[in-house]
């Protein structure tokens, strides 16, 4: 495969909710599926992104102990962006340069057959990953059903030494087994609300940014 | 979409959608595991009425790499050898419990017909004179993989024996609503009955297109129909429509050979033709396989694009 850390755009999202792979709108949780979504806070600011993509870098070459065998893969829609700007911080500072992939989990979903289910780029992993430190990279970790297909898409590509997974918001709400090792920001939710993660490579937006929002009735 | 019975059922996104869809499978076909759980737990089967070997294996192959279970139904060693009607015989394999069925039969309509009698998807793999739409969208995905995304303005040449031909009706239906532009090319006797009703250009001349086309699509003389004196001999067939290598030399300079397959070599194409550079058969080929895992997951398993 050719050694391409390319970041393909992302598809726009019909519409946004919390989880970052889903493709389809899912209606808030309860009866508010037509309710108003406002803007509750906003949860990270252009800034405070910039430093927590710092700081998980440098998490990242501290847990592993340097930046050898390192290859951060983005799950679409965002991770790839993120894992691009992870991996342009630990070259600033360690000097090395990172292999980036990008891994699309379409086909290992299991809601396949339950709702419309599209993959949203290719899947390009630039080395063979068998041996190395897979870090996973996404925007948002909520039930961690995407991980959980991330895993198996990743185990077809080889048996890596290890895999760890960056987010930039956990935001609660698990339904599998699985946690972060590396997190932007805790971010206590209520299932109906929505993170939305605004990147300027892939929204069409002058600043980074990220937000919560929730339907009308379930307001604060 | 619960079926893909004919082109014509899909509009121009439709199509876009699943060939956007059939390049992310082409990806996986290229990985060392090339195969995805997509389809786990179901099962398609193949039901044949007529001979076939690619489009039967693609269509297998393309199953099997979504991880759904196969089976194949060959008339030749089957209960139909009794006398058992199709209605009968598609009853019966979906009594044991399946969710699509690969359909090729002789009679144009078949494919729809049994779509009226199970509730399991049907994929028309060819009904007569009437479609064969993967073959179809594996041609634009070639083509696609060639020469990018779109194919507004392509002009493409399709030549030989048009009348007799679902994969010509298929492919008209698919470059046309893409935006290319179609010539069909042979003799009046081989080009099908109110030509003029069809969105296409009309050449009895090869000579006249060949330096024109950016495609030339060359169908298969159905060497069975010989009997039927559509045309003089094989020998005058090749003289004014066989892609010989003289031609071939005529084409601009990127221009791209496709067929169907499987290829008359000498009679509609050259043998030294077939395996040049500008011949893209057998990506044709490795792009059915892509096109048929899109179709499979599209209807067995994502809900759509075209839901």
């Amino acid at each position: 495969m050719p050694e391409s850390t390319r970041v393909p755009r992302a598809t726009a999202h019909a519409s946004d909710q919390s989880d970052p792979a889903s493709t389809a709108p899912v209606p808030p949780f309860g009866s508010a599926s037509t309710a108003e979504f406002l803007l509750r806070t906003q949860v990270l600011s252009a800034d405070d992104l910039r430093r927590a993509h710092t700081r998980i870098a440098h998490e990242i070459v501290e847990r592993n102990h340097g930046a050898e065998q390192l290859v951060l893969v983005g799950l679409h829609s965002r991770g790839p962006a993120i894992a691009q700007r992870l991996a342009v911080a630990i070259e600033s500072f360690e000097g090395v340069s990172i292999p980036v992939g990008t891994l699309d989990v379409a086909f290992y979903r299991d809601d396949i057959g339950l709702r419309p289910v599209q993959p949203l780029g290719p899947t390009e992993v630039p080395v063979d990953v068998t041996g190395r430190v897979v870090v996973l990279v996404d925007d948002v970790l909520f039930t961690g059903r995407t991980v959980r297909a991330a895993l198996d898409a990743l185990t077809e590509l080889g048996r890596p030494r290890a895999v760890q997974l960056a987010v930039l918001v956990d935001r609660g709400h698990r339904e599998l087994p699985i946690r972060a090792d590396f997190v932007g920001k805790n971010l206590p939710t209520r299932q109906a609300e929505d993170v939305r993660v605004r990147l300027v490579e892939t929204d069409d937006v002058d600043a980074d940014a990220i937000q919560l929002w929730g339907p009308r009735e379930d307001g604060p | 979409m619960k079926h893909l019975l004919s082109i014509e059922d899909l509009d121009r996104t439709q199509l876009e959608q699943l060939l956007d869809l059939s390049e992310r499978f082409v990806e996986v076909t290229r990985r060392d595991i090339p195969k995805v759980p997509a389809l786990r737990g179901k099962t398609v089967v193949s039901l044949f009425y007529e001979d076939s070997t690619r489009t039967r294996i693609s269509f297998e192959t393309a199953a099997k790499r979504l991880s759904a279970d196969t089976m194949t139904f060959t008339v030749a060693s089957s209960s139909v050898n009794k006398g058992e009607s199709l209605r009968d015989t598609v009853q019966t394999i979906e009594a044991m419990g399946i969710d699509a069925v690969v359909v090729r039969h002789p009679h144009a309509g078949a494919p729809h017909r049994i779509t009226g009698w199970i509730d399991a998807a049907i994929l028309n793999a060819g009904d007569g004179r009437h479609q064969h739409p993967t073959q179809a969208l594996l041609d634009v995905l070639t083509l696609r993989l060639h020469r990018g995304p779109s194919l507004e303005g392509m002009r493409i040449a399709i030549v030989g024996d048009v009348r007799h031909s679902r994969v010509a009706r298929s492919d008209v239906q698919a470059f046309t609503a893409l935006g290319a532009q179609v010539t069909l090319v042979g003799p009046p006797t081989l080009l099908p009955e109110a030509v003029e009703t069809w969105d296409v250009d009309v050449s009895h001349d090869l000579d006249a297109v060949l330096a024109e086309v950016d495609v030339l699509y060359l169908l298969r003389i159905q060497l069975e129909r010989q009997g039927e004196a559509l045309f003089p001999s094989l020998r005058e067939y090749t003289s004014r429509y066989g892609l010989t290598a003289a031609r071939a030399a005529r084409l601009a300079k990127d221009a791209l050979v496709m067929h169907p397959g499987p290829i008359n070599r000498g009679v509609e194409i050259a043998a030294e033709v077939a395996d040049s550079s500008a011949s893209i058969i057998t990506q044709q080929v490795a792009s059915g396989v892509a096109v048929r895992m899109a179709v499979l997951y599209t209807l067995l398993g994502s809900g759509g694009p075209v839901a």
